[in-house]
């Protein structure tokens, strides 16, 4: 009962030999190369065409200005306004990441530190890029604001430690980020 | 039909029924119950399964009733009309009328036909009430406290909190990273005033050092002025303590509990036995800390036995196979196989006659190696055997004087009452040259047993199994790197003859092995046998088959609170206090 048989659509002699098909397929093709010469391709400009059809040329040109606002590059720590570095070292975005790419040293802040009130902050701080799926879970859990994923996406290295970024290097692609929650402020 | 059970027991009533077993009725959650009068209706829910959330409570304890988390609502059957008879329900209780008024748990007492109620409107609206004002001034800490994750205001937070706070005044300061001992750090700014680790220096550990100052929200947590919070059961408070006041310094920022793997296992710096907890991440110890035990430690340890795990992966651990190259003057070793260790020790062992070889073990072994180490003596046919003794002061609680931790195990498994006798006659026969090989598993005997270089130097062969590097293995021809006290299975007796259980919580580091491995492959290797023993399991086997008192045993039958297999008449001072203010009525823990 479960077999079903299914009438095969009449096809006329025109359509058995399909030469008409081929034929229209061909003038779509021809159609659009001759738009991609005259430099009139659909989509050319929204797409950052190079000129040439819609293909970009890259890394000549980079797509860089057309990146949406919630892309989800390289994930990078922050400092604030007052140049304190913002991870306190949790440990929850090591906990939350999915590909295990996060691994922190915590560490306690000396107390001749300006900001020893904040007692703790990572001592080492690595994320190897060659796990990380850029799922931006370490950004969502920081309850801190100290991690985000920035438009960075050219990460390469020709070995795997090369791969694997460390806090100089997460701060220097992190920068400085205004307008963030001042939790350890002078009433704290 | 009357004598049938059910008939005989419509004739007596619960209460009845109870009274003459010493009981009383009490309904928890609508669940009938009996508990011996007297009992803390926080102890009562505990035993029925049911969950009061409390911070000041510790079973171990007095309960001063302070935090208020643990009220709950509960009800009395109605005080009948004069001449009038109470009515019964259907299974002969007394109907219950609830007290509009909640009442802690921790600091009442059940009694006869009470009810309890643990849940519904009036309770939970207790318990937010009460963790709103313990937030009011508490910091928004979590992220850098080392208690998060296994904090109790955390979790009642997370099920009876609001989420929002509805306080718009300032929070209170107070002293926050306060140096008060050498072993805690104390920020005041998260105590919520449970009192525990005042209660515990003053009624367990017998050093009252702590206390509060101030009153209402500036109530402040300190101690005493002219004092420190040295004493040698410092750490405990940390462990009790409900929230991240009193942290561990030596735990301090190394690791969140949540990544850690917990392994039950026993102590081994004395004869004790002190049931522990080692908690470890990717093969490496970040702390241990006391495990439940009623007939050994109560929920106690001390800070020296806690913290005496640090030489697991010091710089002086072995970890391969090493032979002295004799031509240099200077003792340097080189790395050998396993393989090749352990062919050349059995070949220079048979090269000495037995009378003229000795063997020194060590009270720290376990029992199934102090079971092999006799098989190996009886497979050398030397009766130079014995243990170096470790005796040093005992304090009133928990540390005992002696501090080897398996000294029961090995004179019952050496059947001797002094498993020491022999060690005086072994140095002197190295000193007089009549004894000229030795075999010395896991002892130190230079730095522990009155041998010196120049006696070891007499030798012309010398074994040594250790875990660190130390002068007798310097001393030695052939060192094997043997495992720590975490990272093996095994059985230990503890001095009130109490058979408890080690297991591993970490891999033996680099190449080392487990001492029974080693003392099994030297056995063998002496013996030229087929090796039939590949589990810690057939060992402990052999040696229930061998000594009486482990007859019918085997290890997992020990399980994580051990047997009791021989009456030894030690009494743990611990415990002998925890009895006496259990029957003060003090705690019913």
């Amino acid at each position: 009962m479960a077999i079903v048989k299914l009438q095969r659509p009449k096809l006329n002699f025109g359509e058995k030999i399909y030469f008409g098909a081929l034929i229209k397929g061909f003038f779509l093709t021809m159609s659009h190369a001759i738009k991609t010469l005259r430099g009139k391709s659909v989509g050319a400009e929204s797409l950052a065409s190079s000129g040439l059809g819609i293909t970009m040329q890259f890394p000549e040109q980079r797509w860089d200005e057309h990146m949406p606002e919630y892309y989800r590059g390289a994930p990078a720590l922050v400092t604030d306004e007052q140049g304190r570095e913002r991870c306190v070292s949790c440990q929850l975005c090591e906990f939350i990441c999915p590909p295990k790419a996060i691994k922190i040293t915590p560490s306690e802040i000396p107390s001749d530190d300006p900001w020893a009130k904040v007692e703790k902050r990572p001592l080492e701080f690595d994320i190897d890029m060659i796990r990380c799926i850029y799922c931006g879970m370490c950004e969502e859990v920081c309850p801190e604001q100290a991690i985000y994923l920035r438009k960075d996406y050219l990460i390469t290295g020709l070995k795997r430690a090369d791969m694997v970024h460390d806090k100089k290097k997460l701060y220097e692609i992190g920068g400085t980020r205004v307008g963030l929650v001042n939790k350890w402020n002078e009433l704290k | 039909m009357s004598d049938t059970p059910s008939a005989t027991a419509e004739m007596k009533s619960p209460k009845s029924q109870a009274a003459e077993k010493g009981l009383v009725n009490v309904q928890i959650d609508g669940v009938w119950h009996q508990f011996p009068k007297g009992t803390r209706m926080i102890e009562a829910c505990r035993q029925a399964e049911v969950i009061v959330p409390h911070y000041c409570y510790h079973p171990k304890l007095t309960s001063p009733g302070n935090c208020r988390m643990c009220l709950v609502q509960i009800g009395m059957p109605p005080r009948p009309a004069p001449g009038q008879e109470a009515p019964l329900d259907e299974n002969g209780y007394e109907a219950i009328v609830w007290t509009p008024r909640p009442v802690i748990a921790c600091a009442n007492t059940v009694s006869e036909n009470m009810g309890i109620r643990t849940r519904g409107d009036l309770v939970e609206k207790c318990r937010e009430g009460v963790m709103e004002f313990l937030l009011i001034n508490h910091p928004l800490d979590c992220p850098i406290c080392d208690q998060a994750g296994e904090c109790r205001l955390q979790e009642q937070s997370v099920q009876h909190g609001r989420g929002i706070s509805r306080f718009v005044d300032m929070k209170v300061k107070k002293p926050k990273n306060v140096d008060i001992g050498p072993r805690i750090r104390l920020d005041d700014e998260r105590c919520i005033m449970c009192s525990r680790c005042i209660r515990f220096m003053d009624e367990v550990a017998g050093d009252p050092v702590l206390g509060f100052t101030q009153r209402g929200t500036h109530t402040t947590l300190t101690v005493h002025p002219d004092r420190l919070l040295d004493s040698n059961y410092s750490l405990n408070t940390a462990d009790i303590c409900p929230v991240g006041a009193l942290t561990s310094n030596d735990f301090r920022f190394q690791m969140r509990v949540w990544f850690l793997k917990e392994t039950p296992t026993i102590d081994v710096n004395c004869g004790t036995g002190t049931n522990i907890t080692v908690w470890t991440r990717e093969n490496k110890i970040h702390r241990i800390t006391p495990r439940l035990n009623d007939e050994v430690n109560s929920a106690w340890m001390p800070d020296s036995h806690r913290l005496n795990f640090h030489f697991i992966d010091s710089e002086a651990r072995l970890t391969e196979p090493l032979t002295r190259i004799t031509d240099t003057p200077s003792a340097t070793f080189q790395p050998i196989t396993w393989n090749s260790a352990i062919s050349h020790a059995a070949a220079q062992t048979k090269a000495i006659p037995a009378a003229q070889t000795a063997i020194i073990a060590s009270g720290r072994m376990t029992n199934e190696e102090l079971f092999l180490t006799r098989t190996l003596a009886a497979e050398i046919g030397t009766h130079h055997l014995s243990l170096v003794p470790r005796f040093a002061d005992a304090d009133a609680l928990l540390v005992a004087a002696d501090r080897n931790p398996n000294t029961t195990g090995a004179k019952m498994i050496f059947g001797t009452d002094d498993p020491y006798e022999k060690l005086d006659s072994i140095r002197d026969g190295v000193r007089n040259g009549s004894i000229r090989s030795l075999i010395i598993l896991g002892e130190d005997v230079i730095t522990d047993a009155n041998f010196t270089d120049t006696d070891l130097g007499k030798l012309d062969f010398l074994l040594q199994t250790s875990v660190l590097a130390n002068p007798t293995a310097n001393q030695a021809q052939i060192v094997l790197p043997s495992a720590a006290f975490a990272e093996k299975r095994g059985s230990m007796v503890n001095l009130s003859g109490r058979l408890q259980r080690l297991n591993r919580a970490v891999e033996p580091q680099g190449q080392s092995h487990d001492d029974w491995e080693i003392l099994r492959d030297f056995i063998l290797a002496l013996s030229g046998d087929k090796n039939e023993v590949y589990h810690i399991e057939d060992v402990f086997k052999a040696l229930a088959e061998n000594v009486t008192a482990f007859n019918g045993l085997t290890l997992s039958k020990i399980g994580h609170q051990g047997i009791e297999i021989v009456d030894t008449g030690y009494q743990i001072p611990l415990l002998t206090n925890e009895r006496a203010r259990q029957a003060a009525g003090l705690i019913n823990g």
